[in-house]
């Protein structure tokens, strides 16, 4: 493997050290596709292990009892049945994990336990398991087993649950406040004296369901000592932490594998109980245990998201300068905490004020327990809330100050010129350009066109409106120092990991810590990797989801995996960089600083034709006999990367509805956004990413809706009842980028995951309201059902 | 009650089996004969993430019993293109990035072959209401829609410059431990 003096031959490549890109920035299609277009890609419930077992969870169905009595003698005889376990059967040293402890608050954190422990406090709690050979007879069998409960009063309005005499959901509480948390402006009275209209709404934003297609699953195959779990997760590397605690076992003898996974959107960012239940039963039976979750399972007992009240006040001045805004928030988290159920609204808390320049803004959460299941992550997670209720506010205040939605944006933006910009909640916007994408959005736009079609279908008896939604959000999670233990208080850092290896073939494999499910991060990596060290996205593999594979890992969620596990990659992918120059310079008897990588090769710059690939680099560092003195041999290189700033993406969309006034049904005729998430790596997944989220927040804006009666029985508890969007239900969407650099990360990337879940809502309501404003409908709550559109028209002509 | 004998040719091979007669062709086709590429989704026929065709027509795979399939043609998604010789609409799907996270995908492309089958030149309209069985949570189905119209175009139209390609089908998937 001698240097070969060669021309570069690739004219697409150009100078990556020099920020030019060969891969970087190409719509390249998707390196894992191959498997999952021909059925072959591998998720947890198409996996078989030797002598499994199936497990089928016997849940209540009661939203609030005490379990007078399980009988489970019937199903323990039931043909192929190897055990049936309740609460006391788990040898488990803890409960399920709650990550929130903030610095000087008082959360009330009630124990929870993976099987029932005297009580059920939601429909869906697991009261029994039942383990067996065939996977429907233990189904059959877990319907044998026997559970009398004695029922107690239930209580599901989360402001009813404030109120005294509320029935209590922990009785030992005494209430059900389960933490009071407040962040911003201390003098708020300033800015409704400031202000010429106060305006005060009630907003809500409903409960909902991630609802991936796939539901999760998971198998346990304890053996020897060493236990493995492949579960449907977004988190490997804590979910194995979690389980050291609660199965008592040395961290080193535990594997946790993240197979694909078929969508998450936050909700496979937590530890279930399930997950508990199959390592503890398959350790005391000595058999794997496989548990696959039903959708009507999944809907009752994964997290749902959203839940808030938020009683909004907001001051502004005649020409539309926003004075001040506040927020209370009642949080309605369910009957338990998974994960981070009380710490998600707090998000809310930090993107109140929007991409606009308000003196005053403040977030105050009540959080409330009920007979649910818990609230906790769900694609946005708190923001979706704030830019919903900040958008809706800004249109309310135009409508009653007389100022067009477009204007009174423009005069709050936070200009380009502040940034990086401290915001009244005290926290850094990275970078934007916040008139730029509502003036692109605005060039696609023509509204004179709108205007005049909106004349001619209101003729016709449909209501034509458009709605913007300029948003901001945070992401890139995180800054260790802020939302780690000392600050926000989360129980953990929120660095990422990465491990860049070249083989001695000179192809090359890249361990990243997070955990990608549906997102193309091979794809985008390998891009990166590939500029750094010459060579081809092809030959780049990228691993992820396997703690016995690369280091420690944080996963994915919080539109992290880019500008946070990204940016350890092209640190790594550097770190290798700079040694392979430094063995080229060696070999070629040239200066480190004279190699530059162009192309496919490192060249010694001003010397055409003299240079090494990659695979003559790895050649010589693998067979080490022309090292420089005192150098390593091999060529890998690992980082852990801790950002020290989140990103602000951020956006403007606009949503054309038409409204049929006679039936309440909403049509969403056009939808086009302009979003900013940095430097694009790879546009095609950026684009994928817009178009999902978008849609996500259709959903919710639209039809979907999480709803217990007032007997906390769950009324959407199938695919049937809780409409999640089909492709009849929505258009093609129009999408356009600009580029702003976020100074966060070498990348200047920011995430795009969440973006369109937090921009769109909020257009959507604008939207209706403007076209039902001349039938007087001047305000209106999600979801825009038919009937609920159609009774707010009524009251309205009333 | 007895098992009963069913005789399916499934991808072009003939399948014998003794099965509970309530058992599932979506659970005949994953537990049974380890055919994983048609998924479950649901428990109400809602999500299409199970579709195959049985007799040349689209079916939810959890909406019919084997015993019903006897006798039956069934292609899966693993009979309908292999990662060397891929579909045109599996061919689309990637080149249009129609899929994310991968799990609706097979049923969503045999709901979409089903439909071409049927229809070799639909509208946008057609292919969205062809596919309001098929629930995809990632995509927003616009990519999906995009692909699906360009599998139709595929054999006469050559014009549109698809996207470059980085993989190597043959490589593993990765992330799956033994």
């Amino acid at each position: 493997m001698s240097p070969s003096e060669t021309t570069p031959t690739d004219t697409n490549a150009t100078d990556a050290t020099n920020g030019q890109s060969a891969y970087v920035g190409r719509r390249m299609r998707r390196k894992e596709d191959p498997p999952l277009l021909t059925g072959k890609g591998r998720y947890t419930d198409d996996m078989v292990v030797p002598g499994m077992l199936y497990a089928a969870i016997v849940r209540s169905t009661e939203a609030h009892a005490r379990i007078a009595s399980i009988d489970t003698s019937r199903a323990a005889e039931a043909p192929g049945v190897h055990g049936v376990f309740t609460a006391e059967d788990l040898d488990l040293a803890a409960g399920m994990p709650m990550a929130w402890v903030p610095p000087g608050v008082e959360v009330k954190t009630p124990e929870h336990w993976p099987l029932a422990r005297g009580e059920v406090k939601h429909v869906g709690q697991g009261v029994a398991v039942v383990f067996g050979e065939d996977k429907y007879a233990t189904v059959d069998a877990a319907g044998l087993v026997e559970v009398a409960y004695e029922t107690l009063p239930v209580v599901v309005d989360p402001e009813a649950a404030l109120t005294d005499g509320s029935p209590l959901v922990h009785e030992e509480f005494g209430t059900n406040k389960t933490h009071e948390w407040g962040l911003g402006s201390e003098d708020m009275d300033v800015a409704w004296e400031e202000a010429d209209v106060v305006l005060e709404r009630r907003i809500v934003n409903h409960r909902t369901a991630g609802a991936p297609i796939e539901p999760r699953a998971c198998i346990a195959d304890y053996r020897a000592g060493y236990l493995t779990l492949w579960t449907t997760t977004q988190i490997p590397h804590l979910t194995r932490s979690f389980l050291a605690g609660s199965m008592q076992m040395s961290e080193d003898h535990i594997r946790v594998v993240a197979p694909d996974v078929g969508g998450a959107f936050g909700v496979k960012l937590n530890h279930y109980p399930e997950e508990a239940i199959a390592c503890a039963a398959s350790r005391k039976l000595g058999r794997p245990i496989k548990w696959t979750e039903t959708r009507s399972e999944h809907m009752a007992t994964t997290i749902h998201g959203r839940d808030q009240i938020d009683y909004v006040k907001m001051g502004v001045k005649r020409d539309g300068t926003i004075t001040g805004i506040h927020i209370n928030v009642i949080a309605d988290l369910g009957a338990y905490y998974l994960l981070l159920t009380p710490f998600i609204p707090c998000f809310t808390a930090f993107v109140a004020g929007g991409c606009y320049k308000i003196p005053r803004v403040r977030t105050d959460i009540t959080g409330v327990f009920t007979n649910k299941f818990p609230t906790d992550a769900t694609r946005g997670a708190g923001r979706p809330e704030a830019t919903h209720l900040l958008e809706v506010m800004v249109d309310q205040a135009a409508a009653e100050l007389g100022i067009s939605p477009i204007e009174i944006r423009r005069r709050n933006f936070i200009p380009k010129e502040d940034f990086p910009a401290t915001v009244a909640v005290g926290i850094v916007y990275d970078s934007g350009d916040y008139h730029g994408s509502l003036d692109k959005l605005l060039s696609k736009i023509d509204l004179d066109a709108f205007e005049r079609d909106r004349a001619e279908l209101q003729k016709q008896g449909i209501y034509r409106g458009i709605g913007f939604s300029t948003y901001m959000e945070i992401c890139g999670l995180a800054p260790s120092r802020i939302v780690g233990p000392g600050g926000v208080g989360i129980q953990a850092g929120f660095w990422e990991s990465a491990l860049v290896r070249v083989h001695p073939s000179g192809s090359v494999t890249v361990y990243t810590g997070t955990s990608p499910h549906g997102q193309g991060l091979d794809t985008s990596l390998a891009q990166i990797v590939a500029d750094r060290l010459g060579t081809s996205p092809e030959v780049v593999e990228v691993m992820h989801g396997d703690t016995n594979t690369g280091p420690y890992g944080m996963g994915t969620y919080g539109s992290r995996s880019l500008s946070v596990g990204g940016e350890a990659v092209a640190r790594a992918a550097q770190k290798v960089q700079d040694k392979a120059k430094a063995i080229v310079a060696h070999v070629l008897e040239a200066a480190p600083e004279d190699i530059e990588v162009t192309g496919d090769r490192f060249s010694v710059r001003g010397s055409p034709g003299k240079g090494m690939a990659l695979s003559e680099i790895s050649g010589a560092a693998y067979i080490p006999e022309n090292l420089p003195d005192g150098m390593e041999p091999g060529l890998e290189e690992t980082t852990f990367y801790d950002p020290t700033n989140f990103v602000y993406p951020f956006g403007a969309h606009a949503c054309v509805v038409d409204v049929d006034a006679e039936t309440g049904r909403i049509d969403v005729s056009r939808y086009v956004a302009v979003d900013d998430c940095g430097p694009a790596i790879n546009p095609l997944l950026i684009e994928g990413q817009v178009h999902g989220g978008i849609v996500h927040a259709l959903g919710q804006a639209l039809y979907e809706r999480i709803h217990y009666d007032e007997n906390g029985q769950l009324v959407t508890g199938t695919f049937l009842e809780y409409c999640i969007p089909s492709a009849a239900d929505v258009p093609s969407f129009e999408t356009d980028r600009t580029e702003t650099k976020s100074p966060s990360n070498s990348l200047g990337v920011k995430g795009i995951g969440e973006a369109g879940t937090i921009a769109a809502s909020g257009a959507v309501v604008n939207a209706v309201v403007d076209a039902l404003r001349p039938l007087g409908v001047t305000f209106i709550n999600m979801p825009l059902n038919s009937m609920h559109v159609w009774e707010t028209i009524q009251e309205a002509r009333s | 009650m007895a098992d009963v004998r069913v005789s399916l040719e499934i991808n072009g091979t003939t399948y014998e089996r003794e099965v509970e007669p309530r058992l599932l062709l979506i659970h005949f086709l994953r537990d049974h004969l380890g055919l994983t590429g048609a998924h479950v989704g649901c428990d109400t026929s809602n999500c299409g993430a199970c579709t195959v065709h049985l007799d040349g027509a689209a079916v939810k795979a959890c909406t019919v019993l084997a015993v019903q399939a006897d006798g039956a043609r069934v292609t899966t998604i693993e009979g309908l293109g292999s990662t060397g010789d891929l579909h045109p609409i599996q061919e689309a799907f990637w080149e249009h990035h129609g899929l994310q996270c991968g799990y609706c995908t097979p049923g969503m492309i045999m709901a979409a072959a089903d439909l071409l089958e049927r229809n070799p030149d639909p509208s946008e309209h057609e292919v969205r209401d062809a596919l309001s069985g098929n629930l995809c949570r990632c995509t927003g189905y616009h990519n999906i829609v995009k692909a699906v119209l360009a599998a139709a175009r595929a054999p006469h139209d050559g014009d549109a410059t698809p996207p470059e390609s980085p993989g190597d089908p043959t490589l593993p998937v990765m992330g799956v431990g033994a």
